[in-house]
């Protein structure tokens, strides 16, 4: 059950009963859809970048278990006020630490709870999800909206 | 008692104590600490010592290349592959062998009836008609086929219950319908449907009728022949036998009709540049050197089946349907999909406040061995507006203990999620 635990740390609960900045945002800048088929997993991430290409606001809407949503949930906190450079090189810290590497606590914070996903394979892509699509939304210009 | 063998006294007490997991070694083992619970057969069942045996052996004993050779191995294995197809014919049935085609599973044999019989005989405006509850492996190949020949793909819906509407079956059945597939159990709700009703409505319209069977092979006995289908089909690793290998029945007639598939050795009679001929079924359909010692442990997973009595099973499936229905619907915020008046071993559910997936990771770590998602169903998901569910199928090997120890692992995941 330890690993379990770790798993499913309060923080983890907290965020799935109870998503941050959860739901559509009108002016989003850039959006994207997430999907998992394997389990069912499907997110859609907004985010609103100034022109300074600062985070100004990120939501977003879907379902899924609750290491994708804790994870969608944590993102958002994470995200607010990040230059889009900051939040790439966080994203891929975040995808690293998920597969299985070394967690910094000092720049990751409470994202490092996603780290008990390192002990169960299956659920690594519940954790990366949120975070593959933020990707795929920093990768659209401004304008048009496409889904993957 | 001896690994493989079955008491002539008492098999349901043999299966009902558990007392025949002793023949699955698989079954023999820990999991995260905890004794294997396996409630997944729906996905791929275990196998007893005897078909492990039958495949070894045969590498051990037996091994060479079928229908070709005129030495001793080769005639032995052409006979142990030949006696395996007898097998299969028997356990379903068939008139005749030759009515049978070696495939790789389910998938492979729907996929075959479409390139041939389907590419053949659909025209343009033609219909085939399947069901709301199918397997993508019974969906996709007919998409495929329909859009190559023009042909609509029509769908008999469900109701709340997860039972096909039969009442919109004669709506449904035009003359212009030329194929009817579906599947005899549904492997996300556990409905079992009238195909015997369907099939004979399906004929006074025409159209002829294509049996998934691969939920069923291991539940009920098959009887093509009372059916009536013109295909029926399933895969040997859901029936106690070996990945790699299924079959496909086809009415002799129809087989007659149908274009070669692959191409290749086997499959022939006679080749020259100028011209090939073609083998009769069944080897007109098996192209290349075939799974042979696959088809020789499904014989055995077959024959270790009828030992024990396929009623015997049915009704000892029965009781844990039973017991897991009423046991499960006592669990706090438990919702089961899929109360189909008439169903199998197959029980689909929600947790409230758990997603499916969460409660697999969780179950796991109690050893119990369920399956979380779509189950290659996402009609059948999108209907009950849901993305997944939870799934315990149950096979011969199961006891109501191991549904105690399901039960007790669910109560365990709602207090690790404070529920």
């Amino acid at each position: 059950m330890n690993d379990l635990r770790e798993l499913y740390q309060e923080v983890i609960f907290d965020h799935n009963r109870h998503p941050r900045n959860f739901g559509k945002l009108e002016g989003a800048t850039h959006e994207a859809d997430g999907y998992n088929p394997l389990c069912g997993d499907r997110l859609h991430l907004y985010l609103k970048l100034d022109n300074d290409k600062r985070v100004e606001r990120v939501t977003f809407e879907g379902e899924g278990c609750a290491i994708s949503t804790a994870s969608a949930s944590l993102l958002t906190e994470a995200l607010q006020g990040r230059l889009e450079a900051d939040a790439r090189i966080l994203l891929q810290d975040v995808v690293a630490m998920a597969t299985g590497n070394a967690v910094d606590t000092d720049t990751l914070g409470k994202l490092s709870v996603l780290s008990g996903v390192q002990e169960f394979p299956a659920r690594v892509k519940c954790a990366t999800l949120a975070w593959h699509t933020l990707e795929s939304a920093l990768d659209q210009n401004g304008d048009a909206v496409t889904t993957e | 008692m001896q690994a493989g063998t079955v008491p002539l006294v008492a098999a349901t007490d043999y299966l009902a104590s558990g007392a025949i997991k002793a023949d699955f070694p698989i079954l023999q083992q820990q999991v995260q600490g905890k004794p294997l619970v396996y409630l997944d057969s729906g996905a791929s069942s275990q196998k007893p010592q005897v078909v492990i045996d039958a495949m070894t052996d045969y590498y051990r004993r037996d091994h060479s290349n079928v229908h070709r050779g005129v030495h001793t191995l080769s005639q032995r294995a052409t006979l142990a592959y030949e006696r395996a197809r007898q097998k299969v014919a028997d356990f379903i049935n068939a008139p005749s062998s030759s009515d049978v085609v070696f495939v790789r599973g389910t998938t492979e044999a729907i996929n075959l009836v479409t390139n041939t019989y389907g590419v053949s005989q659909l025209q343009a405006g033609d219909e085939v008609l399947i069901t709301a509850l199918e397997h993508h492996a019974n969906i996709v190949p007919w998409q495929m086929v329909c859009e190559r020949t023009g042909a609509q793909l029509r769908v008999l819906p469900i109701n709340d219950r997860g039972e096909l509407q039969l009442d919109r079956l004669d709506t449904l059945l035009t003359s212009r319908t030329r194929i009817v597939a579906v599947a005899h159990i549904s492997n996300a709700l556990g409905t079992v449907n009238p195909v015997a009703e369907i099939i004979a409505r399906a004929h006074a319209k025409g159209a002829v009728v294509l049996v998934d069977g691969a939920q069923s092979i291991l539940h009920t006995g098959i009887d093509v022949q009372a059916m009536d289908c013109d295909f029926f089909c399933f895969s040997g690793h859901k029936v106690y036998g070996p990945t790699g290998i299924g079959a496909l029945y086809g009415r002799q007639s129809l087989l007659q009709q149908m274009p070669p598939w692959q191409g290749g050795g086997d499959m022939i009679r006679v080749v020259t540049f100028e011209k090939t001929t073609y083998a009769d079924p069944p080897l007109r359909f098996e192209a290349g050197t075939p799974d042979i010692a696959e088809a020789i442990g499904l014989g055995a997973a077959l024959d270790y089946l009828s030992a024990i009595g396929l009623d015997k099973i049915a009704t000892h499936e029965k009781t844990l349907l039973d017991y897991a229905t009423r046991q499960l619907n006592a669990v706090p915020g438990l919702r089961i999909i899929g109360t189909a008046a008439h169903k199998a071993a197959v029980i689909s559910f929600l947790l409230e406040g758990i997603h499916p997936h969460d409660l697999g990771t969780i179950l796991d770590a109690e050893g119990v061995a369920i399956r979380a998602g779509h189950h290659c169903a996402m009609p059948v998901m999108q209907y009950f507006s849901i993305p997944a569910t939870a799934r315990a199928s149950f096979g011969l090997y199961n006891t109501k203990a191991d549904i105690d120890a399901l039960v007790a692992a669910l109560h365990k995941a709602r207090e690790l999620f404070g529920l």
